[in-house]
């Protein structure tokens, strides 16, 4: 069994990067994981290309939730939201420096990107709208 | 019966869990089986499966009659009438049904439904839907400090709403909290408001079917639900008892085979025996022959015996905890009040500071103990308390106090793994 708590993972979840909020013009969501009281708030500014130039987020969670925002966070900067949303679980794992992710916590690890999925989404419909 | 004798008898205590004895401690969400349930299901399939009722063959008249006696003894360790008991799936199925097939017909605009704010969402969403449809009332009873119904704001609101109040639905035993509702003083205080009646109480028993004696004549309630698995049966069957007055006031939910008189083109008229009314299709005979073996399994080890025992875990669970400066138990401190009442049983859910439930569910299970973390289905009373989530130990008939060491040893890994303290 990998160890959950190894020090990467509580490295950011002690000391989350990208932990705040944005000013100036970006595009925000909320998500709460409602059975865990979880719950997370993203801000990004995208460039003309849709890549992420700044990111920042605040929440409170369980250190799998917390540590997956922060690790993915700093990742994030320079990609596509697309990328973000491509991630695998396989993937996030990966990241964290564990081979796999209980089942258990396959929500808490994917709390951030859901929450990032969540500006694409809205993104969508505002171009829509235009 | 000795505690190493009712051990015995549950063959997964003897799983190990990451290489160390399971410590089951998830109980209130579902509480292990016993060898005789377990043989009792394959005893079934072995020797009886036929589907029951209008087979003229040995097997159908074996299944039938299996089906019929488990009913008998179902209803008779509640104390009920089998011909008050609809066998459902489980507590969640047995309140929609109840809610479906009385509130549907006997609920209108302006009248008032009452559940405590502790309420698990299957005895709160189905009633609070119910009134946003009919344009009814939906209110909740507020908890005293230490997480029991407050029975002098209840008496209140039952004064206050005395002309309008048709529901009042409350748990037994809250699964987030362990509390206990006294029903006693709740049907008291409808009699002494002459309104008990006109509104039919309806008590959710999942929590204390395994840890209390339930008698629903003696109750004086209309409806019961309850979930097999929740005291030693298997998943997948649970019942709802409905006195015979209420059943009057009552209509068929689903539909379908089992549950007819007459079918014509044009019109259907439905069995009259409850047995049949309201159990549409095939049922799940071998679980509920698995809920007489374990009704079986706890009269003989006998109400005294249980009660003792899970008053002092409790107690000693909660004494243990109360040592740790970062943990607050949710719900009352001791099992019983100042007066000596029982006011908190079976579950012990608490907050750790700074450390999100399931990290410390995770922390747990990395030793054997099975606990659950979250909102327990009890988000608005998590809001309310601005609780994010609870951990939560919940106990059954064969735990003992060295489990709860080897749970309070685990809890002090918990700042190792943070690097705290």
């Amino acid at each position: 069994m990998d160890d959950l708590y190894q020090e990467h993972i509580l490295d950011h979840y002690q000391h989350p990067r990208h932990y705040g909020k944005l000013s100036g013009a970006k595009q925000s969501s909320d998500l709460a994981n409602l059975s865990c009281g979880d719950g997370i708030s993203v801000d990004v500014k995208l460039d003309d290309d849709g890549k992420i130039v700044d990111v920042a987020w605040e929440g409170s969670g369980c250190a799998i939730s917390m540590a997956s925002a922060s690790v993915i966070s700093e990742w994030a900067i320079g990609k596509t939201l697309a990328e973000v949303q491509g991630l695998t679980i396989e993937d996030i794992s990966q990241k964290l420096g564990l081979k796999q992710i209980s089942h258990s916590r396959i929500k808490c690890a994917y709390l951030f990107v859901h929450a990032l999925q969540k500006v694409t989404d809205s993104k969508m419909t505002d171009s829509t709208q235009v | 019966m000795t505690s190493q004798n009712i051990r015995d008898q549950f063959p997964i205590l003897n799983k190990k869990v990451h290489h160390l004895p399971l410590v089951y401690f998830d109980n209130a969400a579902t509480t292990q089986k016993p060898q005789r349930v377990i043989d009792g299901i394959v005893e079934y399939y072995t020797n009886f499966n036929a589907n029951i009722h209008r087979g003229v063959h040995v097997l159908a008249e074996e299944s039938t009659s299996i089906w019929e006696q488990s009913r008998q003894e179902v209803a008779s360790f509640f104390q009920a009438d089998q011909q008050e008991l609809i066998v459902t799936r489980n507590t969640t199925e047995a309140l929609n049904i109840l809610v479906r097939g009385w509130g549907e017909g006997n609920i209108n605009e302006d009248d008032v439904v009452l559940v405590a704010l502790s309420e698990h969402h299957s005895n709160f969403v189905p009633w609070q839907q119910l009134c946003l449809k009919k344009g009814a009332q939906f209110l909740t009873l507020p908890l005293a400090e230490n997480g029991v119904i407050n029975l002098a704001k209840t008496e209140q609101l039952f004064k206050q709403h005395k002309e309008h109040l048709r529901v009042v639905s409350l748990h037994h035993i809250s699964n987030t909290l362990g509390t206990v509702t006294p029903i006693a003083d709740v049907v008291q205080l409808l009699k002494d408001l002459d309104i008990r009646e006109q509104v039919l109480l309806s008590v959710d028993v999942a929590q204390s079917a395994a840890h209390l004696p339930i008698h629903f004549h003696d109750s004086g309630v209309d409806a019961m639900a309850f979930s097999g698995h929740k005291m030693y049966a298997p998943m997948g069957v649970g019942g709802l008892f409905v006195t015979q007055k209420r059943l009057q006031e009552f209509e068929p939910v689903l539909f379908g085979g089992g549950m007819i008189n007459t079918v014509m083109v044009d019109e259907t008229t439905f069995a009259s025996d409850t047995a049949d009314r309201f159990t549409a299709g095939t049922p799940d005979v071998a679980s509920l022959y698995g809920l007489a073996k374990a009704c079986q399994f706890i009269k003989e080890v006998g109400w005294e015996n249980i009660q003792k025992h899970e008053e002092e875990l409790t107690q000693y669970a909660l004494n243990q905890l109360h040592t740790f400066p970062e943990i607050t138990v949710v719900g009352p401190q001791d099992v019983r009040d100042s007066q000596g009442n029982i006011v908190r049983l079976g579950s012990v859910a608490f907050l750790y500071d700074k450390v999100h439930a399931h990290d410390v569910a995770q922390i747990l299970d990395r030793k054997g103990v099975a606990v659950r973390s979250g909102q327990h289905c009890t988000m608005p009373l998590h809001v309310s308390q601005g609780w994010m989530a609870t951990t939560r130990a919940s106990f059954a008939i064969y735990n003992t106090q060295s489990e709860v060491d080897v749970m309070i040893e685990a809890l002090k890994d918990i700042n190792t793994v943070f690097r705290r303290g």
